[in-house]
């Protein structure tokens, strides 16, 4: 064996802005923990003994209630209790709230590989990159079962649901090579499902994605949506203003506020879109009948997140770099060469599969299959 | 006194032989043995299950098996742990016997509806039996959607057919529990002269009554999906996958006290019973087990604080599930102040109680590390939560059980065991409980996430799992030597009297084994419950030991 038995290793490193916090509040309740478990048990074993039949301990006038002293026992567990609260649901509504300028990657889990997409373009599966000291928020979503993903030295997990979008968000510290797991029971190679989260300088960063030119797609998410939109013929219906009356136009729809026909109101966030997209007779805008046709059964998970981004950058115009690079500062954003169209790229995303999907054991691991970039070793 | 018509000689076990006298039996303790049989049974399927998942897990690549299997060797073993065993052993077994006796009663309230309950449950271990032989499921107990209702295809539905059925017994339990404790009690036996034992069952059948019936129709709707693709769980269809966790959990969170409670009754019992002293804040006892069946029905949410809900939902679950850990703290400090100026008599099942003391006290002070959700964000679904509820449900139920089984033993049977080896035994089980799960809090608060098969891409995880599969090796030992010295006692054992530990309660005032009838007379209460004089009995030890009193 080449682990050493003797070698306790007790904490999972530290590589985020919530570690600390965290962990503070963590060795607080095992503090709680141990000044409650030690004194109580020590009392039960003292008791025992002391109080054992026959011994000369003074037992005169025994108590069998004590109002004052179950008093106590009440209130301090309970303060204590609300203490915790108070605190661990403010470290809990900061992970929840992602600042607004964070760079957002995108996640599809499915059975047994996560999908990681950068907003500039580049995928990697089973490996996520990200620079240090950044914050971070990836919105996530699952292509079968529920999934979740959970990075240990971040102290972040959330669920990936199939059919909801869910949002966590984090800003690494440590450039240093992490776990990454599915934390979500998920099928057969559930313990396998998972690989590592790469935190590299912000040079380095820049770097790889200027090297990753292999797995690198050449277009922008929003641009790759920005074909499926024309090769499906979206803007049949859905022109670039509201001239069509079969569809509404879609330019700058993300993040208003649309009404439907019998005056319920939904802010078109991504949810809305996809469920738009999905489930088109659901929530049909004031206006306009039932015609879209469902694309249930024609988009995957990572075509709809590409037209999201397509319809977030504007929609319906052709999406000048500039625009895109604004959107998202600290990423190199590229121009569309056209060389890599939307049918090559699609079967390097199945061949990356293959590889990266974990068979047996003793075959090589997921982790960082598909991500074989050189500066892996940190 | 009114006298009852059976010969003095006969009792429950000896009035009829043949199968058939045991098979349609409609007596409440016939019907409890034939639930200790089945429950044992169960228990070591369940525990040869573990003891696969454990040895596999002792190396970080594996090498006994496919994870295929390891996924069904773990189903099993949650499966049949918690829904043939945990859910069930305490109440079913310990429950039917002593239910009756304690209230003066002749049997529960629908003794038929009892033996069905027997029936119900011998059909779910049968169905999740023919299961596991057929292939097995790789779900997890916990069923969760829509890997269970759409992607599984493995033997999910005759899974939750068992389960399904298994619910049905539970309901029919609870009723007769509830209703007997209302119906049934001897004239003199009030609400505030119950046993705690009675106290804690009650509770636990109010939680059978109103929580099965949910989970039975989430895990049918699981069946209706699987078979007829209604649109219930999966997106696909147009279903919520997260509808399913709210159901499930609204059911499976109040289960979990459907295990402790009982167990809480049984600890109760023992700790006053040899602190020869009334229990310390009966009332409190009392009222904190209500307070836990009505509180353990608001705190669902606390296991999904990582899934799609609201942010807010989690603000106002994490906030009962701090506020229902007091009642359960209540409970244990209860237990040392009875201790305090008693005549405490170290017995096999005292070892047991006080053993429960410790593994609850542990499976209790980590609950808050999950309740407060910023920590349960890191720690959900990892070892330390796998580790959380084997201290409460495992080491509450089973170390109960236990303390309970010794402290009845001679009351079912008639017979004493040896009491040394009992002592002995309560103390390895401690011990190889503590070493089996104590490391997988820390491989937990590491980030291991539990239902993982390899671990080859995270070698520090190693020598918690090592130490943990030996940890786990002491105590199958010492759940299996019980076995051996209390068979042993049937046979061997001295005969045990009325009262063998001077106990106080009804069904120390009955013969051991009881007659069918429970008492050879009409019982009528007049004194108080645990009516222990702690200071004369110490002032007699002192004569009788030769001091001055
Ligand atoms: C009375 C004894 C208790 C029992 C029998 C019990 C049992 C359980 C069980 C079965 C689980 C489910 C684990 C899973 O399969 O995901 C669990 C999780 C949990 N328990 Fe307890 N528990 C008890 C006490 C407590 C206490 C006192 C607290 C809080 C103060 C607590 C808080 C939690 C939380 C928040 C979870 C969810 C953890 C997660 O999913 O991440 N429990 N418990
Ligand atoms: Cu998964």
């Amino acid at each position: 064996m080449n682990w050493n038995l003797f070698n306790y290793p007790m904490n999972p490193p530290s590589a985020s802005n919530f570690a600390a916090e965290h962990d503070a509040l963590f060795y607080a309740i095992v503090g709680q923990a141990l000044f409650f478990g030690l004194l109580t048990f020590a009392l039960i074993l003292w008791f025992a003994v002391k109080f054992k039949k026959g011994s000369k301990a003074d037992r005169s006038s025994p108590q069998y209630e004590n109002a004052r002293m179950e008093f106590w026992w009440v209130l301090i567990p309970t303060l204590l209790g609300l203490a915790t609260f108070f605190w661990s649901t403010k470290l809990f509504v900061d992970m929840r709230t992602p600042p607004k300028n964070a760079k957002e990657i995108f996640v599809v889990g499915k059975q047994w590989m996560w999908h990681v997409q950068h907003p500039d373009g580049v995928r990697e599966n089973n490996t996520l990159h990200v620079p240090v000291d950044t914050d971070i928020k990836i919105t996530m979503i699952s292509q079968d079962v529920i999934h979740a993903f959970y990075i240990p030295a971040f102290r972040v997990q959330f669920m990936t649901v199939p059919g909801r979008y869910t949002q966590m968000w984090f800003r690494p510290t440590r450039v240093g090579k992490y776990h990454l797991f599915c934390n979500m029971y998920c099928g057969t190679q559930h313990s396998e499902m998972g690989g590592s989260v790469i935190v590299m300088s912000k040079r380095d960063y820049a770097d790889w994605l200027a090297q990753h030119g292999q797995v690198r797609e050449n277009l922008t998410a929003a641009q790759t949506g920005e074909k499926l939109f024309n090769k499906i013929g979206c803007g049949n219906c859905h022109g670039a203003q509201d001239l069509i009356p079969r569809g509404p136009s879609l330019r700058g729809l993300f993040g208003t506020t649309r009404e439907t026909g019998d005056g319920r109101r939904w802010v078109a966030d991504e949810s809305y879109i996809r469920e738009s997209i999905m489930r088109p007779a659901e929530k049909v805008t004031k206006g306009y009948g039932v015609t879209m046709p469902s694309y249930d059964k024609t988009f995957s998970e990572e075509d709809i997140m590409n037209l999201i981004a397509y319809i977030k950058a504007g929609a319906g115009q052709s999406i000048p770099t500039s625009t895109i690079a604004a959107a998202m500062p600290g990423i190199e954003v590229r121009d569309a060469t056209g060389k890599a169209g939307l049918n090559s790229n699609e079967m390097q995303f199945k061949s990356e599969r293959a590889d990266a999907t974990p068979t047996r054991r003793g075959k090589a691991p997921a982790v960082g299959a598909l991500a074989v970039e050189k500066g892996d070793q940190q | 006194m009114e006298h009852f018509h059976t010969n003095p000689e006969l009792n429950y076990l000896t009035n009829g032989h043949s199968l058939r006298s045991w098979l349609l039996t409609e007596d409440h303790k016939r019907i409890a043995m034939l639930y200790l049989m089945s429950v044992t049974f169960f228990f070591f399927i369940g525990g040869l299950a573990a003891a696969g998942v454990r040895y596999e897990l002792m190396s970080p690549a594996g090498n006994m098996m496919e994870s295929e299997t390891y996924n069904k060797l773990f189903t099993a073993h949650g499966t049949v742990m918690v829904f043939l065993f945990l859910l069930v052993a305490i109440p079913a077994v310990l429950g039917n016997f002593l239910l009756p006796l304690m209230i003066g009663a002749r049997d529960l309230a629908f003794p038929r509806l009892n033996l069905l309950s027997w029936y119900l449950y011998m059909a779910a271990g049968t169905c999740i039996t023919l299961a596991m032989l057929g292939g097995g499921a790789d779900t997890g107990w916990t069923f969760y959607t829509p890997y269970s209702s759409m992607y599984s295809n493995s033997n999910v539905s005759l899974t939750l057919l068992g389960v399904f059925l298994g619910g049905f017994s539970s309901i029919t339990t609870g009723m007769n529990f509830v209703v007997t404790t209302h119906k049934m009690r001897a004239p003199g036996m009030t609400w505030f002269r119950l046993p705690l034992f009675v106290w804690g069952h009650y509770a636990t059948g109010v939680i059978m009554l109103l929580g099965t019936p949910v989970v039975a129709i989430t895990l049918l709707c699981v069946i209706f999906e699987r078979t007829f693709q209604l649109p219930i769980y999966s997106p696909e269809l147009g279903g919520d996958p997260v509808l399913f966790q709210h159901m499930f959990w609204f059911y499976s969170h109040p289960a979990v006290y459907i295990m402790i409670l009982p167990a809480f009754g049984v600890i109760s019992e023992i700790m006053t019973a040899f602190s020869r002293k009334r229990v310390f804040g009966y009332h409190m006892i009392a009222f904190s087990s209500l307070a836990i069946a009505f509180l353990g029905f608001l705190v669902w949410g606390h296991h999904m604080f990582v899934s799609s809900q609201s942010m807010y939902q989690s603000v106002i679950f994490s906030l009962i599930t701090f506020l229902l850990a007091v009642p359960s703290a209540i409970k244990v400090w209860n237990w040392t102040a009875t201790m305090y100026k008693g005549n405490v008599v170290l017995s096999g099942p005292m070892i047991y109680g006080i053993g429960f003391q410790g593994l609850f006290l542990v499976g209790g002070l980590t609950g808050p590390f999950l309740a407060s959700y910023g920590n349960d964000v890191h720690l959900s679904a990892t070892y330390f939560v796998v580790a959380h509820f084997h201290y409460v449900m495992v080491g509450g139920s089973i170390m109960g059980f236990l303390a309970g089984l010794h402290f009845w033993w001679p009351k079912m049977t008639g017979r004493l065991y040896n009491d040394t080896i009992a002592k002995w035994n309560a103390m390895l089980v401690f011990v190889g409980f503590n070493l089996t799960f104590f490391p997988q809090f820390i491989v937990g608060w590491m980030g291991m996430p539990r239902r993982y098969h390899y671990y080859y891409f995270a070698p520090e995880f190693t020598p918690y799992h090592i130490l943990s599969t030996m940890g786990s090796s002491i105590l199958g030992i010492g759940f299996a030597v019980p076995a051996f010295y209390l068979i042993h006692s049937l046979f061997k054992g001295e005969k045990a009297g009325d009262n063998p530990w001077n106990a106080h309660g009804l069904e120390w005032n009955t013969s051991s084994p009881p007659p069918t009838e429970n008492f050879r007379y009409k019982v009528i209460v007049t004194d108080d419950v645990y009516d222990y004089d702690p200071v004369a009995e110490h002032e007699n030890d002192m004569l009788a030991a030769g001091g001055k009193a």
